[in-house]
């Protein structure tokens, strides 16, 4: 207990230091962090598309309206299936017309052309590319079935990219927490040779080298913590200055996405590792510095 | 209490500071180890604390070898012992009380005991009332004293000084001896080196002289048993 308000009081003495310390391990620990939120970000943005990507089931031109209402109850009966909606032919037509801009030359049409449709809208769970595509095929083998219209490319893409950027994020958060480990290593290094006279003398009283190594390793993991906490500070910051354009994006796509900071469980993880990465860093290096310091009266 | 058989010590530059030196003291004794300087006095005195280990021979200290003493011992053995320097060693950086209160700190005592000891040490170097000063801002005396505290804080059996008066004036040197006296007198063994051979005579305590690492003289058992027994 003393030795950890030693540590702060130390801390506390020298704050140049220590800020420019602590702004190197949170900008160390914000950037992974940040990486996480924005995959974290994307993946509840797509989440919403994963519920908005569906599956038009195009019926062949002779099957009647009723046969297409059977079908359609016989998909909704299907695992990994939210919702059916039947579109009769002439609904059809009236949305063609009201939206394609061709109503007068729909209008001479003397019978309707286009057939009833299946709109399928699969669980999100079974929005992956592979259940999709295996949703599809189903579909396609009925015989009543003309084609299916799946476009699976941009959800793939989409899949692909995220696994690449959450392996990044991986990458980054070992990268930078081996630098966090080297700056709070180095930083308690020359903490040691600074007080090599007092080390000396504790020795010599009979300090164990665990009771010598305490303050340090306190001292380490305060810095780890205070990291984490500005971590965090740099992340709200973004995550407020970004809130504003990313809610007018998703108003554009219409979609209810919202930019979300870090959350309960992650924000532990920050503080936790922060504190975990300080700690193991300064023992590392009081443990190395520490037992070169012997008494030679 | 201590002692040492046949104790050499060879420094990985080659220079035999101690050759097959061998004494022993009692409890409660007052021994002054003189000789010139670079005789192997402080030398003799490391490896009695143990900042030191003896090429050969060895070293007993309440009956037990110190060579058998792992790293990990060392811290424990160190508080059973309070050293002296002649640059008394204090932190310059920390008022009077929190150096002599380090030995108790880094024993783990509670607080409310070290508060009540620190002060029984400083009472009895005379330095009561000066705790919340710096040591510069002490006489070198004064300093000295504070490091006499700091080594009987902890009420160790035994108590190693090297050159203890160096830097003092002959009046506060024999002030300072006069303590060790004390701390003798109640059962503590004090080991002092000293080159101030007046201030020895006029103790007349027992007293080892060494020359170029040897033991050349004095009225130190020189073990008359171990002796007869090769």
């Amino acid at each position: 207990m003393q030795a950890l308000l030693g540590a702060l009081g130390r801390l506390a003495r020298a704050p140049l230091a220590t800020m420019l310390t602590l702004l190197v391990i949170g900008l160390a620990l914000a950037l992974p962090a940040a990486l996480g939120l924005l995959v974290r970000n994307a993946e509840s943005a797509t989440g919403g598309f994963g519920r908005a990507v569906d599956m038009t089931v195009y019926l062949k031109n002779g099957v009647t309206l009723s046969r297409a209402q059977q079908l359609a109850t016989v998909a909704r009966s299907r695992p990994g299936v939210a919702s059916v909606t039947v579109i009769s032919a002439a609904e059809g037509l009236r949305q063609f017309r009201k939206y394609s801009g061709f109503g007068a030359a729909l209008a001479a049409l003397k019978s309707n052309p286009l057939p009833n449709v299946l709109r399928v809208v699969p669980r999100p769970r079974a929005s992956g590319p592979l259940a999709l595509e295996a949703l599809r095929r189903k579909f396609a083998a009925w015989p009543e079935v003309d084609m299916v219209q799946l476009d699976t490319q941009w959800v793939m893409r989409f899949n692909a990219i995220i696994a690449v950027v959450r392996r990044l994020v991986l990458l980054a958060a070992a990268l930078l927490g081996v630098g966090v480990l080297a700056v709070v290593g180095n930083t308690i290094r020359l903490e040691i040779l600074n007080r090599s006279d007092e080390i000396e003398v504790t020795k010599l009283v009979g300090g164990s080298n665990s009771f010598v190594r305490r303050p340090f390793v306190y001292t380490g993991a305060l810095y780890g913590l205070g990291g984490a906490v500005l971590a965090w500070v740099i992340l709200e910051g973004a995550v407020l200055a970004l809130s504003g354009p990313a809610a007018r994006l998703a108003e554009l796509y219409g979609s209810g996405f919202v930019l979300r900071g870090l959350g309960g469980r992650e924000l532990a993880l920050l503080f936790g590792g922060g504190m975990a990465l300080g700690w193991l860093g300064a023992w590392i290096s009081a443990f190395r510095h520490l037992r070169s310091i012997e008494p030679r009266a | 209490m201590i002692r040492l058989e046949r104790v050499s010590k060879r420094y990985s530059n080659g220079r035999e500071a101690l050759t097959n030196v061998s004494f022993f003291v009692d409890r409660g004794e007052l021994l002054f180890i003189t000789g010139r300087s670079g005789a192997g006095k402080s030398t003799l005195l490391k490896v009695i604390a143990l900042l030191e280990r003896p090429t050969r021979g060895t070293v007993s200290i309440n009956g037990r070898n110190t060579g058998a003493l792992g790293a990990r011992h060392i811290p424990a053995f160190r508080r059973q012992l309070g050293m002296v320097f002649q640059d008394h060693k204090l932190l310059a950086d920390r008022p009077v009380f929190d150096n002599v209160a380090l030995p108790l700190v880094v024993a783990g005592t509670p607080f409310k005991d070290i508060d009540k000891r620190v002060r029984a040490a400083l009472d009895q170097v005379g330095l009561l009332g000066k705790e919340r000063m710096l040591p510069m801002e002490l006489s070198v005396g004064e300093q000295q004293r504070v490091g006499i505290a700091r080594a009987v804080v902890g009420k160790p059996p035994l108590i190693v000084a090297d050159e203890p008066t160096g830097n003092l004036d002959p009046d506060l040197a024999l002030e300072v001896m006069r303590l060790f006296r004390r701390f003798s007198e109640v059962g503590v063994t004090v080991l002092v080196a000293t080159h101030d051979v007046h201030i020895v005579r006029e103790f007349g305590s027992r007293e080892l002289i060494l020359t170029s690492g040897e033991v050349t003289g004095g009225s130190a058992d020189p073990l008359p048993s171990l002796v007869a027994s090769r």
